[in-house]
């Protein structure tokens, strides 16, 4: 610790001075780091719409939201890993085989890092990929739909950390492993002595195929590597199509204290990964298949109903026997981000305790294999000459680099999470030309485009890690932050702050043109293949099977049919399955009943959703819907009947039925 | 927090004479365009004004058919066959109280409706719920037509 912390306060030292005489107007304090003409810059009419959607990941709250861009409003929280009692997701029937792992149902992950589906390298407002860390996932999220239609576990992972960056016409989405664990391919994890991790430690990336058509995700192949850790990654594009590029610390392949024993080194690697080699192997045949368990979910949107299948094998390439798909590159120290500029050429990674951001060369890279020009092997795998394939190093930029995008005009923007800001620097002069303080420790930043060929520039998002001051005070917690900058001049200009839910880590940001026109408004009712659907009233009726009582109930404004149900019985399980009839934009209808044990359903227009219920006493329970949905929502309700065990209640339902003034409960 | 505000005052003593002009932020913030000039503007499309029908002796079999299944899955949750009012109104007789015109209008354009038509407005007093906007097309609207005139008894 003591060690380190000298590290810090001297390379602090030395930035300071470069800091101090770089020019530029710097605020005087937080409150006033803001220019006069800010407000009009955000300021979206009412009425008007944003001209970016910014996609963010949710971190530990295992969700991704939508925020707009310029103006910071939120529109949507998209349940993804996490379960959301508002929308019944995790607690329906048809969304409950989505949270499915080879663990079981894990209702929760932490979600990183967000990756928009890609055209020839360009975003063409498809889909949104975001991992789950914990239990090794990917799930893809329609940008039509805004909901999650797929998820995916990763096999042969631990901590899917480095994922899902996706190539750049979303062949592949990779997932790398961010612990190394013990693996074999006996669908085991071997009982091995922590201490023997030089010997039985492995890690993997995973390629995970997309489908062009559907985005039906499949893990495709896996790359055995040595024990390392892996953090982040970014596909090569143009001249380097062909590859993908990973940050790995923990070469010094410590299990403890991490802090300290994965900083020994001064170098650590980017990892070079020829995927298109890899294809071609795995082609050939010269994979080894692996005995693994996973779980591959999708959500069919004409049944509304989401699938869970175990798959159990995977096909393993190893780079001890195929030498030419993976080369390690020399970074200094602990390199987080590995971004690619537009042109594909440049690869800036960065090292966070290193003093420097150096950016490597695609093409000398390229000769440095083709020359065998290496330092030696890592495990045996080669490592290049760290100047053989060095463009340069931007020098003392700040402290603790962690992630750069670029404008598309020649500059990278870089976050520093120690030092607290944004560092704008010339790509090819290697220069700083401009810094801003971020409020407080940034992360991950985001340009709209930031990762693609054609990035949009105009606006730097930063999403930080304290917010401290910002905001009023709520106690011990506060919310996270974001915060907006114009980078349309020379100089960048903090234009607005806006709180976040969860902890975001990365986000991209889209033009809303390319994602508004295909905004699904409405279910269309005739397409509905739910196994339960009722289309229309006609078809609403309840049916006993042994214990089970299924409801095929239909909601419109304002009532339920059926809303009179009798002869439920203690110890039958009730499914409603609940077809909202309605035809129209925004006009979602909720369910829920007194006393059960899991959420509320909202179903959208021409869906059906299934709650299931077990009565846990007897007696009459009211149902209702839960989304005001007009005039007559609060009469929009009925009820339930549960009676004894063994009572001979017959089972019968109704709608519009006149309450007879003398009936007695038989 | 207290360190961070020193380290910035350091700042902004050096940095203040290496400021641009107030009035050449002005200028530059001028330039790039503001983001209501940007946004797009994305009124909710609804089907066209439908002027004129043209009605038939006999009626299309085929048309009263397709007609009543999607009444059976659009329409019928609200309302009856007969003259009976559940959310809206009965359709016993609607033929020979409406044009066809407003019928048709006022199942491909409510929301024109409500806003334009005095009949429609009086039975949304009525009623207090608004006709809901089902995304019936052009001639599945004309087919519901159709069934509301075998409905009605014409053959
Ligand atoms: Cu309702």
């Amino acid at each position: 610790m003591k060690h380190r912390h000298l590290v810090l306060f001297i390379t602090a030292a030395l930035t300071l001075p470069v800091l101090l005489s770089s020019p530029g107007c710097k605020p005087q304090n937080p409150t006033s780091a803001v220019e006069g003409d800010a407000a009009s810059k955000v300021y979206v009419a009412p009425g008007k719409h944003d001209e970016f959607y910014n996609i963010v990941s949710g971190g530990f709250n295992g969700q991704v939201s939508v925020y707009g861009i310029p103006s910071g409003r939120l529109f949507r929280i998209i349940p993804v890993f996490s379960l959301n009692p508002e929308s019944g997701w995790g607690f329906s029937e048809e969304t409950k085989p989505m949270l499915n792992t080879s663990h079981g149902f894990v209702p929760w992950d932490d979600t990183h890092h967000i990756a928009l589906s890609t055209t020839n390298g360009e975003h063409d407002g498809r889909w949104a990929f975001v991992n789950g860390n914990n239990t090794p996932r990917i799930a893809r999220i329609s940008l039509a739909t805004f909901r999650t239609e797929e998820i995916i576990e990763i096999p042969n992972s631990s901590g899917n950390h480095s994922s899902p960056f996706l190539t750049e016409n979303s062949e592949y989405a990779v997932a790398g492993t961010r612990f190394s664990y013990p693996l074999d391919d006996k669908e085991s994890n071997p009982d091995v002595p922590i201490s023997t991790y030089k010997q039985n430690f492995k890690g993997t990336v995973s390629f995970v195929g997309i489908d062009k058509e559907t985005g039906h995700m499949n893990v495709a192949f896996q790359v055995l590597l040595p024990g390392v850790n892996f953090d982040l990654a970014r596909c090569g594009r143009g001249p380097s199509h062909d590859w993908f590029f990973f940050s790995c610390y923990n070469t010094e392949l410590a299990s403890t204290l991490l802090e300290v024993n994965a900083s020994q080194k001064d170098k650590d690697f980017v990892m070079a990964v020829n995927w298109k080699k890899c294809e071609e192997y795995v082609k050939a045949g010269k994979g080894k298949k692996s005995k693994v368990r996973y779980a591959h979910n999708v959500f069919d949107e004409k049944t509304h109903t989401g699938t869970s299948t175990i798959k159990d094998e995977v096909v393993v390439l190893d780079p001890n026997e195929l030498k030419d798909i993976v080369y390690f590159v020399p970074c200094p120290k602990s390199p987080h981000g590995c971004d690619v500029d537009p042109s594909g050429e440049f690869i800036c990674a960065s090292g966070k305790l290193a003093a420097v951001i150096p950016v490597f060369s695609f093409s000398k890279m390229q000769k440095a294999i083709a020359d065998k020009n290496f330092e030696g092997e890592f495990e045996g795998i080669p490592v290049l000459k760290y100047d053989a394939v060095l463009h340069g190093e931007v020098k003392k930029p700040g402290l603790g680099p962690l992630h750069t995008e670029f404008d598309g005009k020649g500059f990278a923007y870089t976050s520093f999470f120690v030092s607290s800001e944004i560092v704008k620097w010339d790509i090819e002069k290697l220069e700083v030309v401009d810094r801003v303080p971020t409020y407080y420790s940034i992360g991950h930043l985001s340009v709209p485009g930031g990762p693609t060929r054609k990035p949009h520039g105009k606006y730097v998002i930063a999403y930080n890690k304290i917010t401290k001051d910002r905001y009023l005070p709520t106690g011990p917690e506060l919310t996270q932050s974001a915060q907006l900058y114009d980078i349309s001049g020379d100089k960048m200009k903090l234009l607005l702050d806006f709180p976040t839910t969860g902890e975001p880590h990365y986000a991209e940001a889209i033009p809303a043109s390319l994602v508004a026109p295909k905004s699904v408004k409405i279910f269309k009712i005739e397409e509905n293949n739910h196994p339960y659907v009722a289309k229309g009233e006609k078809e609403a009726r309840v049916f006993r099977e042994g214990n089970k009582v299924h409801v095929l109930m239909t909601s419109i404004r304002s009532h339920f049919t059926p809303d009179n149900i009798e002869g439920v019985k203690m110890g039958d399980e009730v499914y409603f399955h609940v077809t909202n009839l309605e035809q129209d934009w925004d006009v979602p209808h909720g369910f829920a009943v007194k006393g059960a044990n899991n959420a509320e359903i909202l179903i959208m227009p021409g869906e059906t959703c299934t709650l299931k219920w077990v009565p846990d006493r007897t007696g009459v329970f009211p149902i209702y819907c839960t989304d005001f949905c007009s005039a007559l929502h609060q009469e929009m309700q009925g009820y339930v009947r549960v009676s004894p065990r063994g009572s001979n209640v017959p089972l019968t339902y109704s709608t519009g039925n006149k309450a007879e003034p003398t009936g007695e409960a038989k | 927090m207290s360190g961070k505000a020193t380290l910035f005052t350091a700042f902004l003593l050096l940095a203040f004479f290496a400021c641009t002009s107030k009035k050449e932020a002005e200028e530059k913030a001028k330039k790039s365009p503001t983001a209501s000039e940007l946004a797009i503007p994305q009124p909710e499309v609804h089907g066209t004004e439908i002027k004129s029908v043209e009605l038939t002796n006999p009626l299309k079999s085929e048309w009263v058919s397709t007609g009543k299944s999607i009444y059976e899955t659009k329409c019928l949750a609200c309302h009856k066959l007969t003259d009976e009012r559940v959310v809206g109104p009965g359709w016993a007789g609607v033929t020979k109280k409406r044009q066809p015109v407003w019928i048709m209008n006022m199942i491909t354009n409510v929301d024109m409706m409500l806003e334009t038509d005095a009949e429609a407005q009086k039975m949304l007093e009525e009623c207090l719920v608004r006709m809901p906007n089902q995304n019936v097309s052009e001639e599945d609207a004309r087919k519901i037509l159709e069934f509301m005139r075998s409905n009605d008894g014409e053959k």
